[in-house]
């Protein structure tokens, strides 16, 4: 069934970019591609997934603390048999400027290559992508998913056998479900298109190229999910772990004091009398004490909650202390080590790294 | 012969105490474990003279005659209940069962209002009525001059301490010294309340009977001190001793822990000492500071109460349940790794696993020496709930983790979600 057999030398650009805002605090101490989705920088959930089709060379576009993406990802990297190549902007170049500065490794052959946005958690669709985009014989094929409020997105019109008619970027009025995945699949010969300046792939490049007819869309049936920030990371979170049910997967933890699906990290300690999940994600060496209650949460490595405390949709940053008796709830995200004293209640709080929490924060606010 | 007149008022009285009082008496509503007037039945006790206690008030007999006979059974004192007709006021009622308070000729008789609480110094008004020639004496403490004139002011002769002049809730400031509603007074203040009753009588008759004003409604601190003030017989006892007025709600968890405190002094055998207690067992609860617990409550070892925690009879309380600032009525049960912190948890509630009740404090500004409990109404100028104490009512039922912040609860609610800022009608 390999993916290896259809095409030579396959490459993708992943446009890493800024600052990834939008899900601070966590991203005040780590870069966003490295902060952990179920346990994995969210770019490795991208690489692995390449990997699987056979992409051999990755380029990761940065703008910012590559150095230390360059640090963690590089030994990953090797495992998984990928060379990763920092291309780094001097300057933020939007989504097609990249491609530009990388043209020089992304024409090496005459294979398509892949882009996609790093935010992106899904059932990766590379292998129909590829036979989709062989099967059009086009310049560009993109990834459209279906969702139930468009207005937030990019969304894609598009005639029954893909070819893509028109963009409404964030339509106040309804025009369709099928919006602009973030993922690509490009000729070589979309390069010319590009200048190396800041431009905007969705704006300035795949217009034109519509109107060619030369862009076509592929539905993809998998979830899907931006998890740029917070709230969408637990969504998303909730799919990923759904999905991994239905693939069976053998990550999914089937213990007492478990329920649903929850994945706890060998090498974190779960003490008696616990209720965990459904729908959390517990990172190595975590210690959770006796008779915690925590539900759709992710909590971060070296972690310790204590004894008798409740959680509910939050993220828990990397080497936290929550008291016992405390009660977090309501999209609260901790940064780096928070401290969290004993019986208080954080609703919606957004703890911004190395803060210590000493009284209750009853209404969503941003702790500095 | 010392005798004592506790005033307990009436059902349609004490109504900032709803939704505590809507199934138990304000007056037997339990601070520190204890009914708010059994506390003021210790103070009398203590006074060696005092012969007997009487509750006046106009609550249907039946709602005090198991309390009574269990405080006679206790203290071995004559305790009786004396029923008034209708509302007669302070003074009314007393007037009204005048020859039961003259009966066995006591050479004086303390006053006490029901819904105060504190450390009611008694005896050393015994030693300074002795020292005047006092028709009554009032304590009188000192309060911030702001919140003073929602009291009774006094303004008093500072080396004989006469009273001069007295005004009921003033609108302008008048004086930080006011009345806490505890009194001593001679027999012959009845001849005041006689003089007085004539005098609303004949008025009663003049206005041909169509003026709704029933003349046997007296008001001893209107119709009485006032009139006494700058005549040389009635005379404040100040105090430093704490002291609250017990009228919202709200006040009850402030109420509970100054009481508990005061244990400490007159009745440390009443707080849970468990170091002491249950030697013969090896786990036991985790206490910290303050705390009341009810012989026949059940904690478990994994819990931690305290400080300022009261717990009644056949309270049940399981494992991993941490009780802070908080009184818990009897029959009520809080299940595993829940949290209780500044409520009061009503008689047979059920409390879930994981859930949090929560409330607000409103005590006194602490930085403030001798302010007051503010007692706030309900909503707030904007019509917002005041953040206060979390109350939930009697058979109350709150499910597994949820959260209760600031929230009035009425009996028999089944609660199936959190709730915060709002008052469950």
């Amino acid at each position: 069934m390999c993916g290896k057999e259809l095409i030579g030398k396959i490459r993708a650009l992943i446009l890493v970019g800024g600052y990834g805002t939008r899900l601070r605090p966590l991203t005040l101490s780590r870069p966003k591609p490295l902060v952990e989705f179920a346990n994995k920088p969210m770019l490795i959930h991208q690489i692995e997934a390449l990997v699987e089709v056979g992409v051999t060379e990755v380029v990761l576009a940065v703008s910012y603390r590559a150095q230390e993406m360059e640090n963690d990802l590089s030994e990953e990297a090797k495992k998984l048999g990928v060379n990763l190549i920092f291309s780094h902007e001097t300057e933020p170049l939007g989504t097609a400027g990249p491609l530009a500065l990388a043209s020089k490794i992304l024409s090496e052959n005459d294979e398509p290559f892949f882009v996609l946005n790093s935010d992106i958690i899904c059932d990766f669709p590379f292998k129909e992508m590829i036979i989709f985009h062989k099967n059009h014989g086009r310049e560009g094929t993109i990834c459209v998913t279906r969702v139930e409020e468009p207005s937030k997105y990019g969304v894609v019109l598009y005639d029954d056998d893909g070819c893509i008619k028109d963009f409404i970027e964030k339509p106040q009025e309804f025009v369709s479900n099928k919006i602009n995945a973030g993922m690509y699949i490009f000729n070589v010969s979309i390069l010319k298109r590009i200048k190396l300046q800041p431009t905007s792939i969705e704006k300035e490049v795949f217009p034109d190229m519509a109107k060619e007819r030369q862009l076509f869309a592929l539905e993809f049936q998998g979830f899907w999910m931006d998890v740029g920030q917070p709230r969408d990371f637990l969504t998303g979170m909730c799919l990923y772990l759904s999905s991994l049910r239905q693939k069976k997967s053998e990550k999914l933890m089937d213990q007492d004091g478990v329920i649903g699906n929850v994945i706890i990290d060998p090498t974190a300690r779960i003490g008696r009398d616990c209720k965990i999940g459904p729908n959390v994600i517990i990172g190595p060496n975590v210690i959770i004490e006796d008779g915690v209650c925590i539900r759709r949460s992710t909590i971060l490595r070296e972690s310790i909650i204590k004894s008798h405390s409740w959680l509910d949709s939050c993220i828990i940053g990397w080497r936290c202390v929550i008291g016992r008796w405390v009660r977090l709830e309501n999209n609260t995200v901790l940064g780096e080590d928070v401290i969290v004293k004993d019986e208080i209640y954080i609703n919606g709080g957004q703890v911004l790294p190395h803060k210590n929490i000493a009284s209750s924060v009853p209404e969503p606010q941003i702790i500095m | 012969m010392l005798k004592a007149i506790i005033l307990i008022g009436g059902p349609q009285k004490g109504t900032r105490f709803r939704p505590l009082s809507l199934d138990i008496p304000k007056p037997l509503f339990p601070v520190a474990g204890l009914p708010i007037i059994q506390h003021h039945i210790e103070a009398c006790v203590r006074v060696p003279d005092l012969k007997e206690i009487i509750l006046l008030g106009y609550y249907p007999s039946a709602d005090l005659i198991k309390f009574v006979q269990e405080m006679i059974q206790e203290y071995k004192i004559a305790i009786r209940y004396l029923q008034e007709y209708t509302a007669l006021g302070t003074a009314g009622g007393m007037y009204h069962f005048r020859d039961q308070i003259k009966s066995g000729n006591p050479v004086a008789f303390f006053v006490i209002n029901g819904d105060v609480c504190g450390d009611l110094p008694l005896l050393e008004m015994c030693d300074f009525y002795g020292e005047k020639d006092a028709l009554v004496v009032v304590v009188g403490t000192e309060a911030i001059r702001n919140q003073s004139v929602n009291y009774g002011c006094i303004v008093n002769d500072k080396n004989t301490g006469e009273i001069l002049h007295y005004v009921e809730k003033p609108s302008t400031f008048v004086s930080t010294l006011v009345n806490c509603g505890v009194y001593l007074c001679s027999l012959d203040i009845f001849q005041i309340l006689a003089s007085l009753f004539k005098k609303k009588e004949e008025e009663y008759i003049y206005n041909d009977l169509c003026s709704s004003n029933n003349s046997s409604i007296m008001q001893l601190e209107q119709d009485v001190l006032r009139p006494l003030a700058g005549t040389g017989k009635a005379f404040v006892y100040q105090t430093n001793n704490w002291w609250s007025q017990l009228k919202s709600a709200g006040s009850a968890i402030y109420a509970n822990r100054h009481c508990l405190q005061l244990y400490k002094k007159r009745h440390p055998e009443w707080l849970t000492n468990l170091g002491i207690q249950d030697l013969q067992v090896k786990q036991t609860p985790k206490i910290i500071g303050n705390v009341f617990i009810h012989p026949t409550a059940f904690i478990h070892h994994t819990a931690v109460l305290g400080p300022n925690v009261s717990i009644g009879s056949n309270v049940h309380i399981g494992p991993g349940v941490r009780i802070r600032e908080s009184i818990i009525l009897s029959g009520a049960s809080i299940s595993n790794h829940s949290v209780i912190l500044y409520s009061v948890v009503g008689r047979n509630s059920k409390i879930g696993a994981w859930t949090r009740v929560e409330g607000t404090p409103c005590d006194p500004n602490p930085n403030k020496p001798f302010a007051k409990m503010d007692n706030l109404p309900l909503f707030n100028t904007n019509g917002k709930l005041n953040p206060s104490i979390t109350i939930l009512g009697c058979s109350v039922s709150v499910p597994s983790e949820v959260i209760l912040l600031n929230l009035i609860v009425l009996p028999y609610k089944e609660l199936s979600r959190s709730f915060k800022n709002e008052i469950i009608l």
